[in-house]
């Protein structure tokens, strides 16, 4: 049977049994840094998604520089008046201008976007984690989120708008109420084929207890996936901000947000189209941007989770 | 011989499969059904067996990976299955495990010296980061890999060189024993050699016992002291190396010796080709649980199921044929016999 010990160390000659060489270890030089222009090249849609959203930022935050005047100041005299000099992008019935509305209105989106796609990932990251590692409350919580599932997100969110009055911080609420259970099921998943991992089991055997097993070894693990979950929330979410405010359950009528321009709009548009068409840009261009980022990290991150969301 | 390093008595492990919607078990896979071996201080035991037969089971269950059904594991002396999580935390310190896949044993968002220092850590074997620091550069020492490995993560490196991290981690607690749960079947066979002397290397200078489940003869004849051949969920025979691969008293260890290639032309032994699958251990065979597989298989082996017996100096191996007269023992011969 030393045939068979020949079989382990390679060796095809006969004779004695021959010690496999040990071959050198070479490691692969490590990276430089500063590879932003290959990153670039690499993942355009982060760059012009990205790109589109700063720009967002910087007009949400810079609105009251931009040339802008009061987005509220009724001027009954000056409206519906065309895009000019004056009015860039026109006035609308009550003669606000239509270009302070929606630079103001981007402060709106942008928070709820980012508020919710925030306390979404947080909240459904929790709710993921209890019902992934605890089995006892898997059942009962996944059947609860279930259940919210299976109301369409906007019709929750007309619901939970309805037992509430109008104001930003209720839109936010109402719309991570709705966007929840799609996190925590993504993260349960996630969290569940992580238990099976050997790296988890080699910590376990390591002498790791459970909270530190779940913030160094789950979390860090479920935060690529979850990143990527979450640009799409915040572009979800600000579409679903537009909609209430355009049916006139969302942000309160006095705040400028794009879903209100348009609503207002809305009666006026064969006539006076660009009362809705500039809000509609963009609303379109931010959502645009939002799920080009979110294109452009699920590919950097991880190309296996094409096919998971 | 002295008291064993770790002594598993009658270990049973059942899964409950759930058929009906109430949840209750409609039946029980004996992954694992009445395993016992001993294992003493620096010394090799290989636990063999063809895929599906509860090796890797016993080695989740020895380092209470997964709960146990039934049985004792004894670790120096000491009753461990029956220890609370707690209890147990501090004694996980002297039994480490290698897994076999060297790409999903390491945590790919720690760098090697965080996924190093986990343990060092936990079983407080050095107080301060400086400490820690040299003692991970020790270790990467003694698995063979650059120190400045350190500072990279997992996915930086080959298969070989993760499975030395993996080695390193075990080895960072400083065990007694390491459980080798088919450490080197993912491996090339050049990686696989340098494993594999690294590991006979590590047990002589440290005096390790290793655990070595694995379904590789080539590898476990290299390196093993006692070997235990593993069939649905029992031992069927244990014995030294040098007996099981020259004596084999078990038709099932005979006909997996004779599965081993033979690198010579022209120098074909005897093959016993087994026939259909292993059958389910939710319901396994009557009798004998090789007897509906096994060539030599006569009435007795349907009925009563054999048990473990001393066959000769330290073998032992459960089968009927041994009751026969010489003459008609098909297995009387050794392995070249027949």
């Amino acid at each position: 049977m030393s045939a068979a010990s020949e079989m382990a160390t390679t060796s095809l000659a006969e004779g004695p049994v021959v010690e496999a060489p040990e071959l050198p270890d070479v490691l692969a030089p490590a990276k430089p840094h500063g590879k932003a222009i290959s990153f670039c090249l690499r993942h355009p849609t982060i760059v012009i998604g990205g790109g589109i959203l700063l720009l967002m930022i910087l007009i949400a935050l810079f609105a009251p520089y931009l040339g802008t005047v009061d987005p509220t100041a009724l001027a009954p005299a000056k409206r519906t008046r065309e895009p000019s000099a004056l009015f860039w992008f026109g006035s609308d019935m009550l003669g606000r201008d239509i270009y302070s509305r929606v630079l103001f209105g981007t402060r709106v989106s942008l928070l709820v976007g980012f508020s919710v796609a925030l306390l979404a990932s947080v909240i459904g990251l929790a709710i993921g984690l209890v019902a992934g590692f605890l089995r006892v409350a898997d059942g009962v919580v996944m059947r609860v989120m279930d259940g919210l599932m299976s109301i369409p997100p906007i019709l929750l969110a007309i619901a939970l708008m309805a037992l509430t009055r109008g104001s930003i911080g209720n839109v936010i609420t109402a719309i991570t109420i709705a966007e929840v259970p799609r996190v925590s099921r993504l993260v349960r998943g996630v969290v569940l084929s992580l238990r099976e991992q050997p790296f988890i089991d080699g910590a376990v055997a390591a002498g790791t207890r459970v909270p530190m097993i779940i913030l160094r070894h789950v979390v860090p693990n479920t935060l690529a996936p979850l990143t990527v979950q979450a640009t799409y929330i915040c572009a979800s979410a600000m579409i679903t901000e537009a909609i209430l405010s355009f049916l006139g359950v969302g942000t309160p009528p006095i705040v400028p947000s794009w879903g209100n321009i348009m609503a207002e709009g809305r009666a006026l548009w064969q006539v006076k189209f660009y009362i809705v068409l500039f809000p509609a840009i963009f609303l379109s261009l931010t959502v645009l941007a939002v799920n080009l980022l979110g294109d452009g990290l699920r590919d950097a991150l991880d190309p296996r989770l094409a096919k998971k969301l | 011989m002295s008291l064993p390093l770790l002594a598993v008595n009658d270990l049973k492990k059942h899964f409950a499969v759930r058929k009906s919607r109430r949840g209750g078990a409609a039946g029980f896979v004996r992954a694992v059904d009445g395993v016992s071996f001993e294992i003493a201080r620096g010394e090799t035991l290989s636990l063999v067996g063809e895929s599906g037969c509860g090796k890797s089971t016993v080695g989740r269950a020895v380092l209470r990976l997964s709960d146990i059904t039934a049985g004792e594991i004894v670790l120096d002396g000491q009753r461990i299955d029956d220890l609370s999580a707690s209890d147990f935390r501090p004694l996980r310190r002297r039994m480490q495990v290698v897994f076999q896949d060297p790409f999903s044993s390491l945590n790919p968002r720690l760098r090697i010296k965080d996924t190093l220092a986990e343990p060092i850590r936990n079983f407080g074997l050095a107080k301060t980061a400086v400490e820690i620091e040299k003692r991970i550069a020790e270790l990467l020492d003694t698995v063979r890999l650059p120190r400045d490995a350190m500072n990279r993560f997992p996915h930086e490196f080959s298969g070989g060189q993760r499975q030395r991290i993996g080695i390193a981690r075990a080895l960072a607690a400083g065990p007694d024993i390491i459980i080798c749960d088919e450490a080197v079947s993912a491996l090339d066979v050049s990686v696989k050699a340098q494993i594999v002397n690294l590991l006979q290397d590590l047990q002589k200078e440290l005096g390790l016992a290793l655990l070595f489940i694995s379904h590789d003869l080539a590898i476990v004849e290299h390196l093993t002291h006692r070997v235990a051949v593993m069939y649905l969920g029992k031992i069927v025979e244990t014995a030294r190396k040098r007996e099981i691969f020259a004596s084999p008293k078990h038709p099932y260890t005979f006909a997996l010796l004779s599965a081993v290639p033979v690198p010579e032309p022209g120098n074909a032994r005897t093959r016993i080709v087994l026939k259909g699958d292993v059958p389910s251990p939710i319901n396994p065979p009557q009798g004998c649980r090789f007897n509906t597989r096994c060539p030599y298989a006569f009435e007795r082996c349907r009925i009563e199921e054999p048990m473990l017996r001393p066959l000769g100096e330290a073998q032992w191996a459960a089968c009927h044929l041994h009751d026969l007269p010489t003459a008609e023992n098909p297995l009387a011969g050794g392995v070249r016999g027949p």
